[in-house]
């Protein structure tokens, strides 16, 4: 009996045993997979919100909650990040350098975040960068442009899945004199800081190689945020150059439109304005007709493909919003599915488990991606840079439609505007651009 | 020949730029003893306003000439609600303590109101150009100048000879003149000095709104611009003079022409002249070109 109880009591024991197992087992199979913490910085206030931060965060906000309810086309179908919802904080990127060094890390060691996808400044992108190898957090710059991020210094946990500035001056410049063969002045007014003068000389390099003729007239560089430009205005005015070349955006950029249609400055001198996309929706018929519009890539209503992907992300944003995405918003989107195409790629090689920051980081280098306006080839720095196509235009207001259009619309592949993996922007350019295959 | 021109108009345009901002700061300044950070606000809602009120003007297709005159409206009656809710409702309550805590009190009255500008108005920004375009433009040999910057300079310059007229020939300008020279003194012969401080921060905001409305069409009205001229404001009013209405015009036309200088002979150091100017200055006259002998109180 001893034994037999002691039997029926192992049996139970057992029984139950297996019972708590299985609805153990059961409950963890139910479980949801561990969301995936991510960080979203962005500015929300300050003068580069309304143009930039706000289109970045709402393309963020739209393009999370597509991931979590599986609402995006494939190959971006699965739900979150590799079947783990996607659990974002969004931090302003408002502030001085220091205080966003202090909100990364605040974001990493008080909020825990898996990942950050952020960073509009170049001077908060440098800034940041090393934090985030001490802090070893994978960080996707999205919309900063100094090359100097991996030309520098090799990274580990730092990628950028949106070409860099040196894209944007150098296809400014192929259309240039593409359009105006026998150009012999040119001049520039760009802001003082690391982005308005990176781009003019990545501009002044490449009208070297391209128009070894052509001389540069005017260099101005008026302050950030000056808001007042009527000296540089007449300085253009009495120049004796066939175009201008302004890297402007945020606020300045429509200041300067309208101080200098008012003197009837683009009437004169046709401006290539590499960021001029975000002000072409709103600005309307008050942008000058025959100014060549960039979007640093092809992005938006005017320069992006017509694909599903890009007609899910179009019509997405459209039905929120009321507006079409600009290039920021196109930034943090190709930002966010990189880093969603690396870490299930990761995630693939060890049967869907969630893969650790090394393994993520291994998918990412060198990934090549399909994002709504371009394929993303990680092709830089190491394969954390990534290089993709970038279009010009010239804009045109259609009074009969009394709507804006974009003409003459050039598109450059990634490989003829961009420096190869194993050399620098700047020794790129001043080597005449060597290799750059343009068709 | 053409650069000198290019010079003194420019000059003259940012130098009449710099004084609307200027002058209501240095106002403020001079009868108050505040050093007034939130300035950059008054100046940002009156810009905000005065874009609104331009959208909503120009949209019913009205004639341009009453546009200036309701942006300029709308712009000065927010700068009256504005400087008599702050006056009465906080700065009141903190007369009379140091310099330097009411300067913070007057921070964080800037912070506050850049949030109440992104709850009003959101995030992006206005666009007020119209006036801008309706004001036209005039051709001078290679250059063209814009009608709305002359009418510009030509508001400074009005600006400052009616400033002058009221503080030197107005019952209340003398009135103020005494309180800016000696509050105690003022209110030992019966000028009831909470009124004028009151009147004063009043029309300083009215004045930093104004200057504000009368930007809005050059620029992008957008968050931020407070900051950008609270800054160049002080420059100016640094140079002049803290409190000097005299020492803001002369300041804002000396920076006003040595940035133009700048910008066409050497744009090399356009971004460094405005505070070399200032340096300059306060090297040799520590509290500005027109400030005026403190008597010394035993």
């Amino acid at each position: 009996m001893i034994t037999t109880r002691a039997t029926t009591r192992g049996a139970a024991a057992a029984v139950l045993g297996s019972a708590i197992a299985l609805a153990a087992g059961t409950a963890s199979a139910q479980q949801p997979a561990q969301s995936v913490k991510l960080g979203v910085v962005s500015f929300l206030t300050g003068p580069a919100a309304g143009p930039f931060g706000i289109p970045a965060r709402n393309a963020a906000e739209i393009l999370i909650e597509g991931l979590n309810t599986g609402k995006v086309p494939a190959p971006y179908n699965k739900v979150g990040f590799g079947g783990a919802k996607i659990e974002s904080k969004i931090v302003d990127e408002a502030g001085s350098t220091a205080q966003q060094v202090t909100e990364y890390r605040n974001l990493v060691q008080r909020d825990g975040v898996d990942a950050i996808v952020g960073y509009i400044s170049s001077g908060n992108c440098l800034a940041v960068t090393p934090v985030a190898e001490e802090l070893k957090t994978i960080t996707v710059l999205f919309d900063c442009g100094t090359p100097r991020i991996f030309e520098e210094a090799p990274r580990k946990y730092v990628f950028r899945a949106t070409p860099h500035a040196t894209m944007d001056s150098v296809g400014a410049a192929r259309y240039i004199v593409e359009k105006k063969k026998n150009i012999t002045a040119y001049s520039g007014i760009n802001q003082n800081y690391a982005w308005g003068q990176d781009s003019w000389r990545d501009f002044v390099l490449a009208m070297k190689t391209l128009a070894p003729k052509a001389t540069v007239d005017k260099e101005l560089f008026p302050k950030l945020f000056a808001g007042e430009y009527g000296a540089e205005v007449s300085a253009l005015l009495t120049s004796k150059s066939q175009v201008i070349h302004t890297s402007f955006w945020n606020g300045d950029l429509e200041s300067f439109i309208f101080q200098s249609s008012a003197r009837g400055l683009p009437q004169r001198i046709p401006i290539i304005m590499t960021a001029g996309e975000t002000a072409v929706a709103r600005l309307g018929p008050k942008m000058p007709d025959g100014t060549i519009i960039g979007a640093r890539g092809s992005h938006g209503a005017f320069f992006s493909p017509d694909n599903e992907l890009n007609r899910w992300f179009r019509q997405a944003y459209v039905d929120r919003f009321g507006v079409q995405p600009t290039y920021p918003s196109y930034h943090m989107a190709q930002s966010i599915l990189g880093l969603k195409a690396a870490w299930e790629k990761a995630a693939a090689a060890k049967n869907d488990a969630r893969p650790s920051v090394d393994e993520v980081i291994a998918a990412f280098e060198g990934l090549e991606f399909q994002a709504p306006s371009t394929t993303i080839k990680m092709a830089l720095g190491k394969g954390h840079q990534g290089i993709g196509d970038i279009s010009y235009g010239t804009y045109k207001y259609n009074k009969q439609k009394g709507q804006p259009e974009i003409v003459d619309v050039v598109r450059y592949p990634a490989e003829c505007v961009n420096p190869p993996a194993d050399m620098t922007s700047t020794a790129w350019l001043e080597g005449g651009m060597k290799g750059a295959k343009c068709k | 020949m053409l650069t000198a021109f290019a010079i003194v108009t420019d000059g003259l345009v940012y130098a009449a730029y710099l004084f609307v901002v200027a002058i209501g700061l240095t106002l403020i300044f001079g009868v108050m003893k505040i050093l007034n950070v939130a300035h950059g606000s008054f100046y940002a809602f009156g810009a905000y306003g005065a874009a609104t009120a331009v959208g909503i003007y120009f949209d019913r297709g009205l004639p341009d000439a009453g546009g200036f005159l309701f942006m300029i409206l709308v712009a000065m009656a927010i700068g009256l609600v504005i400087g008599l809710v702050l006056e009465r409702g906080i700065l009141r309550l903190a007369y009379g303590r140091d310099e330097v805590v009411i300067v913070l009190i007057t921070y964080a009255v800037f912070l506050i109101l850049e949030d109440m500008l992104i709850l009003i108005w959101g995030t992006g920004s206005l666009a007020a150009y119209q006036p801008l375009v309706a004001a036209g433009n005039v051709e001078v040999g290679a250059l063209i100048l814009s009608g709305y910057d002359i009418g510009l300079v030509i508001f400074a310059g009005l600006l400052a000879l009616g400033g002058s007229y009221a503080l030197n020939y107005t019952r209340p300008g003398r009135l103020l003149t005494v309180v800016i020279f000696d509050r105690e003194t003022a209110a030992a012969f019966g000028i009831n000095v909470t009124l004028v401080y009151t009147a004063t921060f009043a029309l300083g905001a009215i004045l930093g709104a104004l200057g504000g409305a009368v930007m809005a069409p050059k620029i992008a009205v957008t968050l931020g611009i407070g900051v950008e001229v609270i800054v160049l404001a002080f420059a100016v009013v640094a140079i002049g003079g803290m409190g000097s209405m005299e020492g803001a015009l002369v300041g804002a036309l000396i920076v006003g022409l040595c940035r133009a200088a700048a910008v066409h002979l050497v744009p090399q150091i356009e971004l460094f002249v405005i505070y070399g100017v200032m340096a300059l200055v306060l090297i040799f006259r520590p509290h500005g070109l027109f400030s005026r002998a403190e008597p010394r109180k035993i």
